[in-house]
């Protein structure tokens, strides 16, 4: 096409000619939907009329049933049961009030029946039908029956409810579900799903119900049905069946994780459970716990308050959420990045004189033994946790070396397991300090962070799997809950292959140095020396012991003069066998005290059930004679 | 009052409304009336909603005051301006735009909260023609090249949104700029067939839920929960309105909540099971008063902006029409249009009546400018 050349007025023809053509346009597309107009309002008025006035045929929506959880054995975490419920319409019903109390005389409705019905009812502003007993029994459902004709508006439903078998047992794991409320609803709404939860009521909230809400949840399938005047169901017209959530089978042991959690007792605390070689995690443990049936129906405001406001705090998910020092614990780590970075050689011997000071300085950093350990090479700097070894290593290594290497176990990251709300805690670098305290970095900070205080914090997960990565040869698997998924509708299980995410260059002499290390550990004139007697397979552990509250120069910390809330926290870290781990172990007892003492003991029990196949006893008691200053 | 004071009232009415055509005006407040009515209904009974709307027609009616006062030649001088001002904004959104059901459209200015893709409806036709003003009295085929780079620009970071149904509105705009400015037959004939091929590759770059919508015209009843639901609750709200529908405040559909976003989107389904054929043939005619003068105006334009500008805002007024009331109606796939005069929300509204403002100040300078 080339140059046009323009004539005003032929221009204006051919606009005037152009607008008349789409003006033809218009009237046609106009005509076009008069026609549909008429269509839809005049001849099939009749139809949609009968759709709307009668609404003869309503749309059902059908709630798939929720996908089941699985220990790796089969043992069923998660699982859907009838139960009958009664419910009132508040719409259909005489005043609710007036009518609970009439059916009171008929059957329990406890209190805190009552509150949750007023709770429900204000979120549903009266428009939906809500429950007032759940779990009928059978004979409560004949008297109620028998009664019918008096209460309008009050129905018995049989509904599908989610059932913990296990109660507080592994409850941080699985989560539970809830009612969906209106900040669920927004992310549904968000998420385009409004229509796929249409008739669901409830979605996970924590835990694996949670985190896998859309593989459990299912598919919503749909019912047309034609119903009678009273809008009671007459016959379906066409149907689309939901389907079944899909199952999912954890990599949790649930006899370990009861036989864990038992040997906590009446501790608080956190462990945490991996198979080194897959990332598997076989325990998942966080005490106390809590029983996630109480939030399936919606929980009361007592129950809540009583799990909100106990100072155990058995809602929070310790192994994913608390930050913790892992105090000593990182002492096999330390030797590792001098010897992997060839910057101490293990037979190095440190003088200890019980205090570690810088040249010039008068400020003491402390030991744990009063007077030191005297001359320490590597090896017994492990055994004995000696903390002066480690603060001159920490001052020759650099934080920033250190931050390096601990990133590669994981530290101060989070680990990405199939869970929510992880929390990444914290390993320090200078950069760090630079940009949240914009502020240089002190040697000192440096030498603590040696023996895992200051500003380091780890979660128990974190801590598990980087013991993990050190008995799988530096191969840092991501740790994992579940570990197949089972198609509900094919039965195909389709497994979730481990992943290997890095592999830490490591010679295999010195993992060797620090195993055997490790091992002496839990042998006569090691930190755990009693809690690895008399095992007949190879344990390699560390102790560890992190401060709460801070002890001043010059004064002593006694555990039996300290509030029990600011004792310190007791760690354990282990796998084992040792020359073939099968299981790595991270264990932490809030106000524990020391770890050689409460936690090993606990790690102890969790190796025995595993690999011997041996019930715990009862649970971990820390003997009187035990009270004070022991090794950290 | 003495009589000069009678005469500046006079002459300050003059200058204050002289510029508002009389068919122009007279229509869309009968549409805006209605509108109100059945917003009402629609909200059930909220008069909140109802002020709210009134405080948006403040607005838009400021707008179009403004637009109507406005010489063409003026406006023409702010079209590339607010077109670049639109198409960072766009840029902005794809970079940090906030994700809103799965989709990036909104952009955070501040305490403001803007969709860039609605100031774009009416920046690029304006754009366009004042690119086709400048070009003057020859027009190459270079000039519809760089015209169509102004056309797609803008399109393409829409449909990455992604938001295809205002892209495509948005391009049917600027399309009709180029069409009015004598886009040759052939070169739209080609266009029409290479939009009929790469219908298939358009199907595989769509998301599941525009495919779903898709399917869903062809068969609502496949999915009655789904994305079916809508479309089947809309035509039953249509269809048992009838004739002279159910009265307002009458509608079951609509105050059952059968229907979704009945105050915006779906509000002629409200419209239509309340008012009835009947109904919808009055609003029908107003919003056809509206077009058709439109298109006097376009055609005693002044110059080939104003000429181009009135004759592209009266057919898009007429696209959102026809595009909202086909899709409430289930001859069209769902895609968030508002219908002109009846949604709530401001942003439309404000768009609408500058639109019909600019058609104002066509008409009014028609004889100002020197040929």
């Amino acid at each position: 096409m080339n140059t046009q050349l323009r004539n005003p007025q032929q221009e204006r023809w051919d606009f005037q000619w152009r607008l008349r053509l789409l003006w033809l346009l218009v009237t046609l597309l106009s005509l076009l939907l008069l026609c549909r107009l008429l269509w839809l309002q005049v001849i099939s008025h009749a139809y949609y009329h009968t759709l709307a006035e009668n609404n003869r045929i309503s749309i059902v929506p059908l709630v798939p049933n929720r996908g089941l959880i699985l220990d790796r054995h089969g043992k069923v975490l998660a699982e859907n049961n009838y139960s009958y419920t009664l419910e009132i319409n508040p719409a259909q019903s005489a005043d609710p009030e007036t009518v609970i109390d009439q059916l009171a005389t008929l059957l329990t409705i406890t209190p805190s029946d009552r509150k949750l019905f007023q709770k429900m009812r204000d979120e549903t502003h009266g428009l939906a039908p809500v429950t007032i007993r759940s779990h009928l029994q059978e004979e409560e459902i004949a008297r109620f029956s028998v009664n019918r004709y008096r209460f309008p508006g009050v129905e018995v439903q049989a509904r599908m409810i989610r059932n913990y078998p296990l109660g507080t047992s592994a409850s941080h794991l699985i989560g539970y579900i809830g009612r969906i409320n209106e900040s669920d609803q927004e992310r549904l709404d968000d998420e385009d799903l409004t229509d796929a939860y249409r008739g669901t009521n409830n979605i996970g909230k924590l835990g694996i119900e949670g985190h896998y809400e859309s593989l459990l949840h299912g598919t919503t399938g749909s019912e047309q049905v034609e119903t009678d005047a009273a809008g009671h169901g007459v016959r379906s017209l066409q149907r689309i069946a939901p389907i079944s959530g899909s199952d999912l089978i954890l990599s949790i042991d649930a006899g370990l994780q009861q036989a864990a959690e038992q040997a906590f007792g009446t501790h608080r605390g956190a462990l945490v459970a991996i198979e080194p070689s897959t990332g598997e995690v076989l325990a998942f443990v966080s005490q106390p716990g809590f029983d996630p049936n109480l939030f399936v129906d919606g929980i009361d405001q007592d129950h809540w308050n009583a799990l909100n406001d106990s100072p155990d705090k058995p809602l929070n998910n310790r192994a994913l959420r608390g930050q913790y020092p892992p105090g000593s614990t990182v002492k096999p780590f330390m030797a590792l990045a001098a010897l992997t970075l060839g910057r101490r050689d293990p037979h190095t011997q440190i003088f200890d004189p019980g205090y570690f000071a810088f040249p010039g300085s008068s400020h003491h950093y402390r030991d744990w033994k009063p007077g030191g350990h005297g001359l320490v090479d590597m090896h017994l700097s492990i055994v004995q946790s000696c903390d002066v070894y480690y603060y001159s290593l920490a001052n020759e290594l650099g934080i920033d070396t250190m931050h390096d290497f601990f990133t590669q176990f994981g530290l101060g990251q989070k680990t990405g397991i199939d869970l929510d709300g992880e929390v990444s805690g914290l390993y320090p670098s200078t950069a760090w300090k630079r940009k949240r305290f914009k502020q240089d970095w002190y040697a000192g900070e440096t030498v603590i962070s040696g023996i895992g205080q200051g500003y380091v914090l780890v979660t128990p997960l974190q801590l598990a799997s980087a013991v993990a990565a050190l008995a799988n040869q530096g191969v840092w698997m991501r740790p994992h809950l579940v570990r197949a998924i089972r198609d509900s509708s094919s039965g195909i299980t389709r497994s979730i292959n481990p992943e290997a995410v890095r592999t830490i260059p490591l010679k295999e002499a010195d993992l060797a140095l620090i195993r055997d290390a490790m091992v002496d550990v839990m042998r006569p004139g090691g930190t755990a020396s009693q809690a690895g007697a008399g095992a007949p397979y190879l344990i390699a552990g560390k102790t560890g012991t992190a401060q709460v509250i801070g002890v001043r120069q010059g004064e002593k910390y006694s555990e039996s003069q300290t509030a029990e809330r600011n004792r310190d926290h007791a760690l354990f870290v282990a796998f084992a066998p040792a020359d073939h781990p099968r299981l790595a172990v991270a264990v932490l007892v809030e106000n524990g005290g020391h770890g050689g003492v409460i936690a090993a003991p606990i790690a102890r029990q969790v190796f025995d059930y595993y690999l011997l196949g041996r019930a715990p006893k009862a649970a971990v008691e820390v003997p009187d004679e035990q009270v004070d200053d022991g090794p950290h | 009052m003495n009589k000069s004071t009678m005469a500046l009232i006079r002459q300050w009415r003059e200058r204050l409304f002289a510029a508002l055509d009389p068919t122009l005006l007279q229509a869309s407040l009968v549409l805006t009336l209605l509108g109100l009515v059945v917003l009402y209904s629609a909200s059930n009974a909220d008069p909140f909603k109802v002020l709210g709307q009134v405080r948006n027609l403040a607005l838009a009616f400021a707008a179009m005051w403004l637009m109507a006062i406005t010489p063409p030649h003026k406006i023409q001088r702010v079209v590339f301006p607010v077109y670049v001002v639109a198409l960072v904004a766009l840029l902005g959104v794809a970079l940090f735009g906030e994700v809103s059901h799965g989709a990036r459209r909104w952009l955070h200015l501040g305490p403001v909260r803007i969709q860039p893709s609605e100031l774009m409806k009416l920046a690029l036709p304006l754009a366009l023609a004042g690119f086709f003003e400048w070009r003057g009295k020859t027009l190459r085929w270079t000039d519809f090249l760089v015209a169509a780079m102004i056309l797609l620009v803008p399109v393409l970071l829409v449909v990455r949104q992604p938001d295809l149904g205002t892209a495509l509105l948005i391009a049917s705009s600027g399309f009709y700029v180029l069409y009015f400015a004598g886009l040759s037959w052939r070169i739209m004939g080609g266009l029409f067939l290479a939009a009929l091929a790469s219908l298939p590759l358009l199907w595989h770059v769509m998301h599941d839920y525009q495919k779903k919508r898709i399917l869903t015209l062809l068969d609502p009843t496949q999915d009655p929960l789904g994305a079916g639901y809508h479309t089947l609750q809309s035509m039953i709200a249509l269809g048992s309105g009838g004739t002279l529908g159910k009265g307002w405040l009458q509608g079951t559909q609509s105050h059952l909540d059968f229907l979704p976003e009945h105050t915006t989107d779906f509000i002629f389904s409200v419209f239509g099971e309340e008012f009835g054929l009947v109904g919808e043939v009055v609003f029908l005619i107003a919003i056809l008063i509206i077009i058709t003068r439109g298109f006097v105006i376009a055609n005693e334009g002044s110059t080939p902006f104003a000429r181009l500008v009135a004759g592209t805002l009266s057919m898009t007024l007429f696209t959102y029409t026809f595009v909202n009331i086909g899709m409430v109606s289930g001859i069209l796939p769902v895609v968030g249009v508002p219908l002109p005069f009846l949604s709530y929300g401001g942003t439309s509204l404000v768009t609408l009546f500058t639109s019909i403002g600019i058609l104002m100040s066509v008409h009014h300078h028609r004889k100002l400018v020197k040929q």
